[in-house]
């Protein structure tokens, strides 16, 4: 057990010295480790430590070994050599890459512009008061919760070039006297595509305007009501600048999602007939997975990244407005 | 102050645990450094298990067998053998996936001529390949293009699935056709009138990777046409043979085909023929033997067993003959895989006759050796006329890249589907020169 440190006072007199105990010095590191915790810059660095890492590890690493490839001739088994912006040249000289590049925005911008619609559509009919309602509010996320390549199967059955049950139905009941080609038409296929992501996407829309118009109070309705507004009035007046915030948000996340779909138009098509449903991620998939290909599938996929940086900018800048607002 | 005691008696305090965590941090690290420089995970438990990737087969007994054997190879070579079958479309991915990450299966099933495309990722199997080659007649001309490079066997020789137009023989015949098409001509005239009856030509036109590339390769080569010339640098598809060829598709299409064919994949025409939806369709021979397997359930329109209505036919021939692209088949062993000695003994195990011919006999004529000895199994005796006709198929198939070498190039415009895109736009309505010379430009950009 250590001593104490003392120290002796020097008194005035003959009195004799007094002995004074002085506070016991501390061991040196857990006072540096005291002091590194109250400094609450050097706290904030180690509780965000874990979050830096991980987003570090699982964004930034994948992203920056992406434009790495991009920049690469790697193909499969082959790490490659920079080549500069040479993949993306011969991928905008590509004719498939093109058609795939306009499909991507065709494809996007149709299904949104329904999604929208029938979403908001949808959110206005059940923010009505009805009975079963919340039955119907659950059974709506269905085609949300099912799981994408489930789904896109159970419509590839839907509209199988031989097998087709709605061509069956059709026919059926005299309609038609010919197979209508559903997937064997290149514009056939790709609204068939829309169709499918509209009916899966929708609800997404639907469920998150209704929190939205659910925020919106009945009294501006009524005094709106009161003031002679007609129910288009009342939307476009009332509803509408008040659920534009959600709206805006909605549809950013959905033209991302959109944008880089890959799944459906996997299942669905496959690309084809002949690449005329190719989506940019399907055709970077084939070329990099499949083909092996490394360098000009990571230089496809890049082609996405200005567009969606466009939407989510964007979508900073429209969000910053409203907070300063 | 008991629990610092008795850390103390331990002999480990807290700075000595510290310390010796340390130092197992930089060990572990040490550790992870030496993986990562070698480039191969560490080899737990070497030559204990095997992993072996194999597509689903057409013929569903073909894979029960083979998983039965697995069992019985294990015990054999002293291992855990495991057999995963997977959808052919995701045999690549999976490659991919697997040579990128450097682990997964040990061994994986091929087509056509991927090692061409795999070629650094694979290990030399030439002695296993030689020596299965020499007790059983040698491989078919079509393996040294596809699995040979710089001179070595970088994939052992598997099997081939054979091709041949399934087609119902009473439909033909109401149309007077007593036997089938002998020339393209023929067949838009047989066939178009049958479309007329309801009963359309069947062709998949879409990206698959078997019935719709060895439809329209076969088409190109039979009007003479071809990719490139034999230096593999040349583009020569511009050239009148390929026009004429995708002109003719473009009325045969119109006149006689499902049109639905252009979204079909490797599974609808034999859903379509067992239905009873088309009239004949160019496909392995499982439609015929997955019919008698079932005479049941696929009956024909009179309620007899289909099968009793099927026969085969090869393709019919063009102005330069007919020329077959069949799906050869292959087993690759991985370069990364800790256990490429014991996947040479399971190939080599696989290869003995009294085991290959087990899964020989539970395909049933579907899939034919790589070997030519086994023309002359007793088997063939066994079967039906229809199937006879694979027994010499595997002779005289050509593989991609045709005139000139099969080389990885050749792979990447077959991955790309150029040439049946080809035929799938002029199907569409695009001028068959348009067509060509899309195509023709897409090639150049892989062979120049």
């Amino acid at each position: 057990m250590a001593k104490h440190p003392r120290s002796l006072v020097p008194t005035v007199g003959a009195a004799p010295p007094i002995e004074v105990a002085l506070p016991r010095p501390r061991p040196a590191a857990p006072w540096r480790l005291t002091r590194f915790l109250e400094s609450e810059r050097l706290l904030a660095a180690l509780l965000l430590a874990p979050a830096v890492v991980l987003l570090a590890l699982f964004i930034a690493y994948p992203f920056v070994m992406g434009v790495w490839l991009a920049l690469s001739d790697a193909s499969v088994g082959s790490p490659g050599t920079f080549v500069g912006l040479r993949n993306f040249v011969k991928e905008w000289n590509d004719s498939i890459f093109q058609t795939a590049f306009q499909n991507t925005f065709f494809y996007t911008f149709w299904a949104t512009i329904f999604k929208l619609t029938l979403g908001m559509w949808l959110a206005l009919l059940l923010n009505r008061q009805f009975r079963g309602m919340r039955l119907v509010r659950a059974s709506m996320l269905l085609p949300f919760i099912v799981p994408t390549v489930l789904s896109t199967f159970a419509w590839r059955w839907m509209v199988d070039p031989t097998f087709s049950v709605v061509n069956w139905l059709l026919y059926s009941i005299g309609l038609i006297t010919n197979k209508l080609p559903f997937l064997s038409d290149g514009r056939w296929a790709m609204w068939c595509a829309i169709v499918v992501n509209t009916w899966r996407g929708m609800p997404f829309f639907a469920i998150t305007l209704l929190a939205g118009l659910q925020t919106i109070s009945p009294d501006l309705h009524e005094a709106a009501s009161l003031d002679g507004a007609n129910s288009w009035q009342r939307f476009w007046k009332v509803t509408w600048p008040l659920l534009k915030p959600v709206t805006i948000v909605v549809v950013v996340f959905s033209v991302i999602q959109t944008f880089a779909d890959f799944q459906l138009i996997y299942v669905l098509t496959g690309g084809g007939p002949a690449n005329s449903t190719h989506l940019l991620a399907t055709y970077a998939y084939q070329i990099g997975v499949a083909t092996g290909l490394l360098g000009e599938g990571a230089a496809i996929s890049l082609f996405m990244f200005p567009v969606l940086f466009v939407v989510v900018w964007f979508q900073l800048r429209y969000l910053r407005r409203l907070e300063g607002a | 102050m008991d629990i610092q005691r008795g850390m103390d008696r331990a002999g480990v305090d807290r700075r000595g645990f510290l310390r010796l965590s340390a130092a197992a941090a930089c060990v572990g690290l040490a550790g992870i450094e030496g993986i990562l420089a070698a480039r191969r995970a560490p080899a737990w438990a070497q030559g204990t298990t095997l992993h072996i990737v194999r597509w689903n087969d057409f013929i569903p007994e073909a894979d029960v067998e083979l998983k039965g054997q697995m069992a019985n190879a294990g015990k054999a070579l002293g291992a855990k053998i495991t057999l995963e079958t997977i959808n052919a479309n995701d045999l690549q991915p999976r490659l991919t996936a697997a040579i990128q990450s450097r682990s997964g299966a040990d061994i994986f099933h091929m087509f056509y001529n991927w090692p061409q495309l795999y070629a650094k990722a694979l290990v030399d199997v030439s002695d296993v390949a030689e020596a299965v080659a020499k007790t059983q007649g040698g491989f078919y001309d079509v393996y040294a293009p596809s699995a040979k490079v710089g001179g070595q066997w970088l994939a052992m020789p598997h099997s081939i699935v054979g091709n041949a137009v399934a087609y119902r023989k009473s439909w033909f015949a109401e149309v007077g056709a007593g036997e089938f098409p002998k020339t393209w001509e023929e067949l838009r005239r047989v066939a178009g009138a049958l479309k007329k009856k309801g009963h359309p030509y069947g062709q998949t036109l879409g990206h698959t990777f078997g019935d719709a590339p060895t439809f329209t390769y076969s088409l190109l080569w039979s009007f003479g046409g071809a990719e490139t010339d034999r230096t593999g640098r040349t583009v020569v598809l511009g050239a009148a043979p390929a026009i004429d060829s995708v002109a003719f598709l473009q009325t045969l299409w119109k006149e006689a085909c499902d049109e639905g064919g252009l979204a079909w994949d490797d599974t609808n025409n034999n859903r379509a023929f067992h239905a009873g939806e088309i009239c004949a369709t160019l496909n392995g021979a499982s439609i015929y033997i997955v019919a008698k397997r079932q005479p049941d359930k696929i009956r024909d329109e009179n309620g007899k067993p289909l099968w009793e209505d099927i026969d085969h036919a090869p393709l019919p021939a063009g102005p330069a003959g007919q020329f077959p692209l069949y799906l050869n088949m292959e087993h690759g062993v991985m370069e990364y895989s800790p256990n490429q000695k014991l996947a040479k003994d399971l190939l080599r195990w696989m290869h003995e006759r009294a085991n290959f011919e087990k899964w020989f006999e539970a395909c049933g004529g579907y899939s034919v050796a790589a070997t030519t000895s086994w023309e002359g199994h007793p088997m063939w005796q066994k079967l039906d006329k229809p199937l006879q006709i694979f027994r010499t198929a595997a002779r005289r198939t050509r593989i991609f890249g045709y005139a000139g070498p099969s080389t990885a190039r050749a792979t990447e415009a077959f991955s790309k589907y150029i040439i049946t895109d080809m035929y799938a736009k002029a199907a569409q309505g695009m001028k068959a020169e348009d067509a060509v010379k899309w195509a023709a430009q897409e090639l150049r950009k892989i062979y120049g």
